[in-house]
């Protein structure tokens, strides 16, 4: 049977075999190396290396709030008074637009217990980003976005206006009583 | 073949102008000792303990002279680095660079009294320079600036060899007829034999903890091997890439082969 | 011609498209050309350029976004590629290495254009495209060098850039329009960044008018016997010469790929690796490989403007070649003489190359030793202006005389001929 096969009928499958395994080798070879083109684009080894941010918060007095910066973000660090955080934890959490108590906006120290006085989120409003207003600004004695008019309250929580939901909080956890490690 | 002359001529043209290029370096009036090093060739890795010997040598004898600062603390735990550890494959979160970092201490700043201050690094930090400029390193140095080890096996020609040969080549005295400038030492690795720097290396100079003779030798080996991971620390990567590369193109090639073969089956030419 | 239909529109859209934009006819007609059915490997050269040139710009995009054309910047961030970025340590050799890739490639398809006698009538201007686009890339090349700004890029820059000044008159007035200041410094940097990263592209638009131009005459040959017979002389060049191409290419992209991964630094000066610093001054400032020659032609001459016109003149006479050329017989194949005087022209381009590397003064061969014991002899300085004499001499002299005294031996009838006759000997 093989021999009564002529040539011409055998080859083109061969043949065929050829150009199709070419063909997926190059299309394969080239798959590869797209991607270390596109992955340069990725944050780069030192960038990583700087993605977390040590923070004393000792120096904050009462009242005082600083905007520390994390991986190139700013960060809101509000040392608030006890007026401001009875406001917050009197707040009917069930009528919120984005429902977060108090004490789900912070982040217990070693011993497992809350530092109500700092307060440490993202300085961007989650509408679009602008950085809003802080020191009691707003209708709620927390932050006000002059951007596009969003209220928040004194634990940054959304209160009024266009964005959806609360300011952002960082990754981050206490090394000692007053010493943070963001990210 | 009609063409054969033509392509021998031209491939040797191909070959000569890249080897003129390559010799094109000046060079080669100093002599330099043909010491072999783990990550030469093609298939040559950075022997670790050596380059671990060697950044001690470096901590303990070089670097307060020369810099190193294009290199950041984090880069010793890198794949291929010395201090690499598979456990922690992120540096930043090693805890051998961890103990590193705390070894240096950087300048940082300006805090909010607008001062510089001092704490000790941490791993994303660059080695820090012992001067602050290169007017100060000349100033310490009688002159001579101390070059930046970031690069420096890659800025010398034969650059392994050639400052294995430095190091290990000083004689204490002058061979007659060689006029020696005041502060200057002997060492004919160097062009024209003076160098300003003394002598670096001297048997026993560090403790190693591996048990390893810290000969002068030896010493120079390992921090030979420790610069040249520092001036290239990511060839282990490359060679890696590089085989996977060839093998991929060299299948890719016989297929291309095969095609055209396939092709050009029925048509003479 | 009933080998070439040329592109017939089957479905409905490839219909309407093609009465609106003919594109797909463009790549038909582009790939399903007639190429003359004997063209060699030296023919692939042409393909391996277009990808080299893709890869350079590919590579050349991706490194703008992370260098940073500043002075104090510069060497630092080509650093931080190689030591940071991901895949940086792979993408910058890819582009430094590349530019000797394509300039080795360059160098074979040029000579093999001489050889063949590929720039005679119809092929002038294809010619001189191809040498406006070779001196482009010259451009392109040495200002690519500057921008990692190391003691080879600030010195090589001066030195070039002064060659400018030896133009009577305006010369340092050009200088310092091109150094934008009383010496190379950061705005020189920075407008050679603009202008290296703007020029590849029209380099790419010549390359497009190169092809049009190989087009319109269609391909020379081996033989240099025009296409007579487009039936039995012609082979489509989709898919005959894209495999054969592209198997080129990827032996090609071996060679390139030892140098990326394996010997990153081989084609490279490791004074390079030394930050720019303008007080001191490398012993020996030595251009890329690829411009050893003309650097050579430059030294030969002892006045500095004649050096500048020497080695701008041996680009430019390049222009000229085609009416240069006396003989009517493109291939020199069959002209025993030409082909001699060829090989010798290759190989003192060559020897340019090998003087430019050395310095002048360095000697080939000593001969005597003079009183105080230094060795003299005949020196590169010497070897150069020999052989830049003989690389005009090949030009203005030995090609146009050739053309009229020497007598070629028999060409074959006609492609196919000539294609059968070779297979018949070798069996």
């Amino acid at each position: 049977m093989a021999e009564t096969v002529s040539t011409s009928a055998q080859d083109p499958s061969r043949r065929d075999f050829i150009y199709i395994a070419t063909g997926a080798a190059g299309a394969v070879g080239a798959g590869l190396f797209v991607w270390p083109l596109i992955d340069q684009m990725n944050p780069a080894a030192d960038t990583q290396a700087l993605s977390t941010t040590e923070l004393d918060m000792s120096g904050i007095e009462e009242g005082q709030q600083i905007i520390a910066k994390w991986q190139g973000k700013p960060v809101f660090i509000r040392h608030r008074t006890q007026k401001e955080i009875d406001e917050a934890r009197a707040v009917d959490v069930a009528t919120l637009k984005d429902p977060q108590t108090d004490e789900q906006r912070l982040v217990p120290n070693k011993d497992g217990k809350y530092e109500p006085q700092y307060l440490i989120m993202l300085a961007n409003c989650t509408h679009l980003g602008c950085v809003p207003i802080g020191d009691g600004a707003g209708d709620y004695d927390g932050w006000f976005c002059p951007c596009h008019g969003s209220h928040y309250d004194s634990a940054g929580r959304i209160r009024k206006g266009p964005a959806p939901k609360n300011l952002y909080l960082p990754p981050y956890q206490y090394l000692t009583d007053t010493l943070i490690k963001i990210g | 073949m009609r063409l054969s002359k033509l392509t021998a001529s031209l491939v040797a043209a191909a070959s000569i102008c890249l080897a003129a290029g390559a010799a094109s370096a000046s060079g080669g009036e100093a002599v330099l000792k043909d010491e072999h090093f783990s990550f030469e060739g093609l298939f040559g890795t950075y022997d670790k303990a050596a380059a671990q010997r060697g950044f001690q040598v470096y901590q303990e004898s070089c670097s307060s002279c020369h810099s190193m600062s294009l290199v950041a603390i984090r880069n010793l735990g890198d794949p291929g680095a010395p201090f690499y550890d598979e456990e922690h494959p992120n540096p930043n979160e090693s805890p051998v660079i961890k103990a590193i970092a705390d070894m240096f201490t950087v300048t940082d700043g300006p805090d909010s009294e607008g001062d510089m201050f001092e704490r000790s690094a941490k791993p994303f930090d660059h080695f820090p320079s012992p001067f602050a400029n290169e007017q100060a390193a000349r100033a310490s140095n009688g002159g001579a600036f101390p070059p930046d080890f970031s690069v420096l096996v890659r800025a010398r020609e034969h650059g392994p060899q050639y400052i294995y040969s430095l190091l290990t080549s000083y004689e204490d005295e002058a061979p007659e007829g060689v006029d020696m400038r005041p502060g200057m030492n002997y060492n004919p690795a160097f062009k024209g034999g003076m160098i300003g720097m003394p002598p670096p290396l001297f048997d026993e100079l560090v403790e190693y903890s591996d048990g390893t003779q810290a000969s002068v030798e030896q010493m120079a080996h390992d921090v030979v091997t420790f610069m040249a991971w520092a001036s290239d620390p990511k060839m282990e990567q490359r060679k890696r890439m590089g085989w996977m590369v060839m093998i991929y193109l060299f299948i890719f090639a016989l297929l291309m082969y095969g095609s055209y073969k396939a092709v050009w089956r029925d048509v003479e030419h | 011609m009933s080998g070439y239909p040329g592109y017939d529109p089957k479905s409905g859209f490839e219909k309407w498209l093609d009465a609106r934009l003919p594109i797909v006819r463009l790549g038909y007609d582009t790939f399903i050309f007639p190429t003359p059915r004997n063209l060699n490997y030296w023919w692939t050269f042409g393909a391996i350029l277009a990808v080299i040139l893709m890869s350079q710009i590919i590579t050349g995009i991706i490194l703008a976004m992370h260098y940073v054309p500043h002075v104090s910047m510069a060497y630092d961030s080509v650093q931080h590629i190689n030591r940071d970025i991901r895949f940086g340590w792979m993408l910058q050799p890819m582009h430094a290495t590349g530019a000797s890739m394509m300039f080795l490639a360059v160098y074979i398809h040029m000579f093999r254009g001489i050889y063949y006698g590929s720039y005679k009538s119809p092929r002038e201007v294809l010619w001189i495209v191809g040498v406006v686009i070779y001196l482009l890339m010259m451009a392109t090349g040495f200002m690519g060098y500057v921008l990692p700004w190391g003691q080879m890029s600030f010195w090589g820059a001066t030195v070039i850039t002064n060659l400018f000044s030896a133009i009577p008159l305006v010369g340092e007035s050009v200088t310092s329009w091109l150094w934008g200041g009383f010496s190379v410094d950061n705005p020189t940097l920075q407008r050679f960044f603009s202008l290296h990263f703007v020029l590849p592209f029209a380099i790419l638009g010549l390359v497009i008018l190169h092809v049009w131009a190989l087009h319109v005459p269609g391909n020379n040959n081996p033989t240099g016997v025009s296409v007579k017979n487009v039936d039995k002389d012609t082979l489509p060049f989709h898919p005959y010469y894209t495999v054969k191409d592209g198997f080129a290419i990827v032996v090609f992209l071996m060679v390139f790929a030892t140098f990326v991964f394996f010997m990153p630094d081989a084609l490279g000066h490791p004074d390079n690796y030394i930050r720019a610093n303008p007080v001191v001054t490398p012993v020996h400032i030595v251009p890329e490989w690829y411009y050893l020659p003309f650097y050579a032609m430059l030294r030969a001459v002892p006045d500095k403007l004649g050096g500048v016109i020497v080695m701008f003149g041996a680009i430019a006479v390049l222009f000229v070649l085609p009416w240069l050329d006396t003989s009517k017989v493109r291939s020199m194949r069959y002209r025993p003489l030409a082909k001699l005087f060829f090989l010798i022209f290759v190989l003192v381009c060559i020897g340019l190359g090998w003087a430019g590397a050395k310095s002048p003064t360095d000697l080939v061969f000593a001969t005597a030793v003079d009183e105080h014991g230094v060795a003299t002899g005949f020196s590169f300085l010497w070897l150069a202006r020999i052989l830049t004499l003989y690389y005009y001499a090949f030009f203005l002299v030995i090609l146009p005389v050739l053309g009229l005294v020497e007598k070629p031996k028999a060409r074959p009838e006609s492609i196919e001929k000539s294609v059968l006759k070779s297979n018949a000997g070798e069996a």
